[in-house]
């Protein structure tokens, strides 16, 4: 297959551009980041998703499928900018999609889609609604556009659309949400909270996204691997020190003393579990992720220290 | 830590049924070593503190899922508690209790946390399914927190029942074991709930007992555990089937306090003479 695959520098998107390959797919992808060292036949359009040059690529290449894994999804980002590339970005590109005969089409979303709630069940199922606009309203842009990628089921029933819900990755890269959380060595966490987190190793992720393109999938689905691990027991696994911080003085630290910074929002998502039931997309697949809870760990505890990520500009 | 841990109680949550991890973690978060650590404290209560005596703890299923419907007798979860020590130590193997946390719980740290890793998730329908599908042992009070705000005249009688829990033991399939609980309303006396200060911090309600605050004192308690109702459905029946069902098992365990009480009317009166 012929496979556009948008935000292909992204660490994860780097991954499944080279599964991909591995597997006889041709990779074009679309970045508005450079990849210095990208492998040789892979063509890469620095272009932005919202413009004219990206419906470009999807004309001239008429790809068999597509993998959208371009949004904005660190939170220092501007809103209004975030908002214009989430959502605006992937109505976009299921509009080129419908209009270039594009057959299979992912979208690759988050757990977090569900929001962490005092009050929300662990194991959510792919039904459950968005309680992220009301417990981190910062996301609202990421639920829209998953929404927004669902409703291309109906919008658009010549594609094959399937939503993926992937829960936090981490690995050697050590870029992604939580692994900028455990990047520091000293990990503040709300005192008197020890919520569970599922994550996946990032090669594991990868090879999912590339099974749901390859298995043509239709629908909705929750992905994750291992099972969900408490807070504490994961920054001890990560060989980090765990600084329990009382609710009230958690704000005023952040960003001080070596600790990381987090949004107003993010609060909830270190008090209370997001843990999501992937049973559908294993009987859909047959996936089963390639390392257990303590070998992805170990994967981004060994690693060396990463350089600054890229900037999505 | 392994200072306030019986080793004897640690071997034994090594022995319950659950499919813990390496680290002693199983897929709902529950904690082994919280696990041993809490029983520690509760064999103490249970067997040194208060004097329970259980009756039919054989009518309670060895494995699979099954729902354990009683009512709240004291102030505090102390009924809960003992329910969840007589499956822990009068069993064989042992097995874990899931008991339904009230919502305010999960706001309150350390009681977010532990209540977790003891297994006792917020009390949610979706909660309670996947507990029974995962073939765990769910308890269940339907008088809710109406039942614990009970004042001690009103320690033996029961208030109304919700009728959710009969959708879902009919929905997992799941057997009902009817439980009495007998003598919590005399270790904790209510004398008045304050309900206004309680909001204040959170919270339905705090107790007040003749000596302020809520701590047990030291009786009697007893146990009941009725055989289990198979009730057939499918959980979607009519309003007045699922009160129906609801009615019989509330008179069960009416009828379980009932006797009980005469026991213990009749025990104390035979100290007496």
């Amino acid at each position: 297959m012929k496979v556009v695959v948008t935000g292909v520098v992204g660490k994860i998107g780097q991954l499944v551009a080279t599964r991909l390959r591995a597997a006889g797919h041709t990779v074009v992808g679309i970045d508005r980041r450079p990849w210095p060292d990208a492998p040789a036949g892979l063509e890469l359009y620095r272009v932005d998703i919202r413009k004219r040059a990206a419906e470009d690529v999807f004309r001239q290449h008429r790809p068999d499928a597509l993998i959208h894994m371009a949004t904005v999804t660190h939170l220092t980002a501007r809103s209004e900018d975030r908002d214009r590339i989430n959502l605006h970005g992937t109505r976009a590109v299921w509009e080129a999609c419908h209009r270039h005969g594009v057959e299979r089409a992912v979208f690759v979303g988050r757990h977090t889609y569900y929001g962490a709630s005092h009050d929300s069940a662990l194991y959510h199922h792919e039904d459950d609604p968005p309680m992220a606009v009301t417990t981190f309203p910062e996301l609202a842009d990421l639920v829209a556009a998953d929404l927004y990628a669902g409703s291309a089921l109906w919008r658009y029933p010549d594609i094959a659309t399937s939503v993926l819900r992937v829960c936090y990755t981490l690995g050697p890269t050590r870029t992604g949400t939580l692994a900028g959380y455990l990047r520091g060595q000293r990990v503040p966490t709300v005192l008197g909270f020890d919520p569970l987190f599922q994550f996946l190793a990032d090669e594991d992720a990868a090879e999912a996204i590339a099974l749901a393109l390859e298995k043509g999938l239709r629908g909705v689905f929750n992905i994750a691997g291992p099972e969900p691990v408490p807070l504490g027991l994961l920054v001890k696994l990560a060989g980090r020190t765990q600084v329990p911080v009382p609710e009230l003085f958690f704000r005023l630290l952040l960003g001080r003393f070596g600790l990381p910074r987090l949004p107003p929002g993010a609060l909830n998502h270190v008090k209370y579990p997001v843990v999501i039931d992937a049973s559908a997309f294993r009987t859909a697949t047959d996936f089963a992720p390639k390392l257990d809870a303590d070998a992805t760990i170990a994967s981004f505890r060994s690693a060396p220290p990463a350089p600054a990520p890229p900037s999505s500009r | 830590m392994s200072l306030l841990v019986d080793p004897a109680i640690a071997e034994r949550s090594r022995r319950l049924e659950i499919p813990f991890d390496r680290h002693g973690i199983d897929p709902f978060g529950i904690s082994r070593a919280y696990l041993s650590r809490f029983y520690t404290m509760l064999g103490w209560m249970y067997r040194r503190y208060f004097d329970v005596t259980v009756t039919g703890i054989e009518h309670v299923p060895a494995r699979g899922r099954a729902m354990l419907v009683g009512n709240h007798s004291g102030g505090v979860a102390l009924d809960g508690a003992m329910v969840l020590a007589s499956l822990f130590f009068d069993m064989e193997p042992p097995r874990l209790g899931h008991g339904m946390a009230e919502k305010f719980l999960n706001r309150v740290p350390f009681a977010s946390q532990w209540t977790s890793r003891l297994g006792h998730l917020t009390g949610l329908p979706e909660h309670a399914l996947t507990l029974l599908e995962a073939e765990r042992l769910l308890m269940v009070f339907p008088e809710g927190a109406r039942g614990t705000a009970k004042l001690y005249g009103d320690r033996n009688s029961l208030v109304d029942f919700g009728s959710g829990f009969v959708r879902l033991a009919l929905q997992a399939k799941a057997p009902i074991i009817p439980f009495a609980f007998v003598g919590g309303g005399e270790a904790i006396p209510t004398v008045v709930n304050l309900v206004r200060l309680g909001r204040l911090i959170g919270m339905p309600y705090i107790p007040l007992t003749p000596w302020l605050l809520p701590v047990p004192r030291r009786t009697s308690l007893e146990l009941y555990y009725d055989p289990p109702i198979a009730l057939e459905g499918t959980g979607d029946e009519e309003d007045e089937v699922i009160f129906g069902h609801v009615e019989r098992i509330k008179a069960r365990i009416a009828g379980l306090i009932e006797s009980g009480v005469k026991i213990r009317r009749g025990r104390r009166e035979a100290v007496r003479a």
